[in-house]
């Protein structure tokens, strides 16, 4: 972690009391989700595999908050943040997680796919790297048309050593794309450390090898994130070309469900944990706000996953026979029968 | 079904490239979410394009609608990609086929998915043209790919071998919703392509007026009685030319362009091997897992009771290409190998 980071007080982004606690319940919003849908599936209540992003919440919220509805991101396996912090219907994304015709991908996305494009959000990218790429035609896509929309790419410090990124970072300078790439750095790919995969410790310093400027942020904290993602955003909308946000970030739960995280000791664990941005954004509230404020967004939360999942457990499962249409616009000759 | 072969003295005969120029050129013209994208596609003093198809839209059209690119065949995989996604309809250009496999992740888990995924909500339209085939340039310049791709569900594949249907298929391409590979043949774009296919003429009628030609549909090159032969490219010209030498011994080949691989129009191949009893597949791509097997399979599936003799497939021999060309072409399917293949099915 570089000690350069700089830490804005709470009222340093300009923001309202209630725009704050409104992060803090879209963090907490994030946080809860995870950690309900993590036991349904173990419950087996839930199919597939998982992956959790619980400590990368303020990155996602952050980020998604200075964007517009008509702004677009792309996403990765771990896109149960994005999604929700885009606007995604909280209901729909647990449909969908649940395999359910109500989800936002009527379960053909799950998890890794979350998506919705009535919010700007491409079925999340679960190919390490694969939005680095696909992001450049939205960004292309907004300035041919000449509109002023933005497109965020969110991706991990794994993708950061993928051909993908060297291609669309470099292809968006050169046509001074309205792109943020936003990289959460959480330390490991998977399992293996960073630090044994790229010599140079910052993601953002390989900004200046493609003339874009690249900006270190303490992604563990929302209001931080909120800045540096309005500056680069705003940059982007302006037409002066992509930027490269690297948000130092940590993932507090394992890859995917059979990770007891043996490659990391309980120590470095612990000391990110110290940083939780939902609970230090929530003692920065507690300075201007009442604990009966603060326990009321907390039920609030709690009681909109528990609505969800309700939700996701009552609806109808697809029917079966949609699997085998929609791979196509328009199909001539022999339709996929079951 | 049979599509009527276009007219052979019509009075205005176009090389592919022109053909696929014109196309292109109408579909800009026509909508102008239509955009050129790739690697030396407007350069001023440039190539127009790897093979020249492009020579002139620059001038037309200006930079913002033909855009060069880094050779980055990823990023303009995925520029076009999501360009398409953002309701763009991009022709993204990689020079060559070989060069696709740069950007399989781009193509196979992103084009060809994306509507899939998003539940029919969103969609890819864009046509990345694939130039393929053999012309002494070696293992990583000439091959016919296209058999990855018939294996990809969400994908769509055309093969063109003729001016007129390469301007119709191309315009259909275009403004069809799914993403399109569209694989040309190296040697059949222009003059050069009449001398190594063997002196024919290669052009084709293409009528002043506009017209299209839908993706799925093949095209009955030849009527014939004794032998159903379903052949593309370079392959489809020799399979023709080997079909007129059988004709003098009584063999008459109904000689069949598929133009759409995927999807296949199995209507009329299957309504052409009912009535022969009989089918040779015909391609430059290897033979192993090539699009022939698959089509074989279907055949046999679907047609078996009709079949007299064991299907026959002529293909490009499993090994690289090499660039000598006595080596070269004893790898890839001559006339004589495809008459050889022809007149053993027709033994049985």
């Amino acid at each position: 972690m570089r000690s350069s980071v700089v830490r804005p007080e709470l009222g340093s982004a300009g923001l309202d009391a209630a725009h704050v606690l409104d992060l803090y319940r879209r963090m907490l919003t994030i946080r809860r989700f995870e950690e309900r849908v993590y036991l349904l599936y173990l419950q087996g209540e839930i199919p597939g595999t998982l992956h959790q992003s619980q400590g990368q919440e303020a990155v996602a919220v952050g980020v998604c908050d200075v964007l517009r509805r008509t702004d677009w991101i792309t996403s990765t396996h771990r896109p149960h943040g994005h999604a929700l912090a885009k606007g995604v219907d909280l209901r729909a994304a647990m449909a969908e997680l649940f395999g359910k015709a109500t989800g936002c991908c009527g379960g053909k996305g799950g998890s890794m796919h979350l998506g919705d494009r009535s919010v700007g959000m491409l079925p999340a990218i679960a190919i390490v790297g694969g939005g680095n790429t696909v992001v450049t035609g939205l960004g292309l896509a907004f300035k041919l048309m000449r509109t002023d929309q933005v497109a965020v790419c969110f991706f991990g410090d794994g993708a950061s050593n993928e051909g993908a990124f060297h291609e669309g970072l470099n292809f968006a300078a050169v046509q001074h794309l309205p792109i943020v790439f936003a990289c959460e750095n959480n330390l490991y790919g998977a399992s293996t450390p960073f630090h044994q995969t790229s010599l140079v410790p910052d993601v953002a310093a390989r900004a200046a090898v493609y003339g874009v400027r690249g900006e270190i942020v303490d992604g563990m904290d929302v209001l931080t994130v909120r800045e540096a993602a309005g500056r680069a955003v705003a940059e982007a909308r302006a037409g002066a070309g992509p930027v490269l946000l690297e948000c130092k970030t940590y993932r507090f739960a394992g890859h995917s469900r059979g990770d007891v995280r043996g490659y990391r000791s309980r120590e470095e664990e612990a000391e990110w944990k110290d940083r939780d941005p939902i609970v230090r954004l929530r003692e920065r509230l507690a300075v201007s706000l009442s604990e009966t404020v603060l326990d009321d967004a907390d039920t609030q939360v709690e009681a909109a996953i528990e609505d969800a999942i309700e939700f996701a457990r009552q609806s109808p499962l697809p029917r079966a026979e949609d699997a085998l249409t929609g791979a196509y616009a328009t199909v001539i000759g022999r339709e996929a029968t079951p | 079904m049979t599509v009527a072969a276009p007219p052979v003295n019509g009075e205005r005969r176009l090389t592919i490239a022109e053909a696929l120029r014109e196309a292109i050129a109408e579909e800009m013209r026509h909508d102008e979410k239509v955009f050129l994208i790739g690697e030396d596609v407007g350069v001023p003093g440039g190539f127009g394009g790897a093979f020249g198809v492009y020579l002139g839209l620059t001038e037309e059209f200006g930079h913002d609608r033909i855009i060069d690119t880094p050779i980055s065949e990823k990023a303009i995989a995925g520029a076009a990609i999501g360009a398409a996604l953002m309701g763009m309809r991009p022709i993204p250009d990689l020079q060559y086929a070989d060069f696709l496999f740069e950007c399989m992740d781009e193509l196979v888990n992103q084009a060809a998915k994306m509507r899939y995924m998003s539940n029919g909500k969103l969609s890819v339209p864009m046509v990345l043209r694939c130039p393929v085939g053999t012309a002494n340039r070696g293992a990583q310049h000439g091959q016919c790919p296209e058999s990855y791709f018939v294996h990809v569900p969400g994908l769509k594949v055309v093969c063109v071998s003729d001016a007129y249907h390469a301007k119709g298929l191309l315009k259909s391409a275009v403004r069809d919703d799914d993403p399109v590979l569209f694989f040309e043949h190296k040697l059949l774009y222009g003059s050069k392509g009449r001398e190594q296919a063997g002196g024919m003429d290669l052009t084709a009628h293409v009528p002043e007026e506009e017209y299209f030609f839908p993706i799925g549909k093949a095209v009955v090159k030849r009527e014939g009685t004794s032998v159903t032969v379903v052949a593309t490219h370079m392959s489809l010209y020799r399979s023709l030319a080997a079909a007129e030498e059988l004709a003098r011994d009584g063999i008459e080949c109904e000689v069949i362009d598929p133009l759409t691989l995927l999807p296949l129009d199995e209507e009329t191949i299957f309504a052409s091997v009912r009535k022969t009893g009989r089918l040779v597949i015909a391609h430059e791509d290897t033979l192993t897992g090539g699009w022939g097997a698959e089509l074989a399979a279907r055949v046999a599936e679907e047609c078996l009771y009709s079949l007299q003799a064991p299907i026959r497939r002529v293909a490009s021999h499993d090994v690289p290409l090499p660039v000598a060309p006595i080596m070269e072409q004893t790898v890839v399917p001559s006339q004589a190998r495809i008459k050889a293949a022809i007149q053993r099915c027709c033994e049985g």
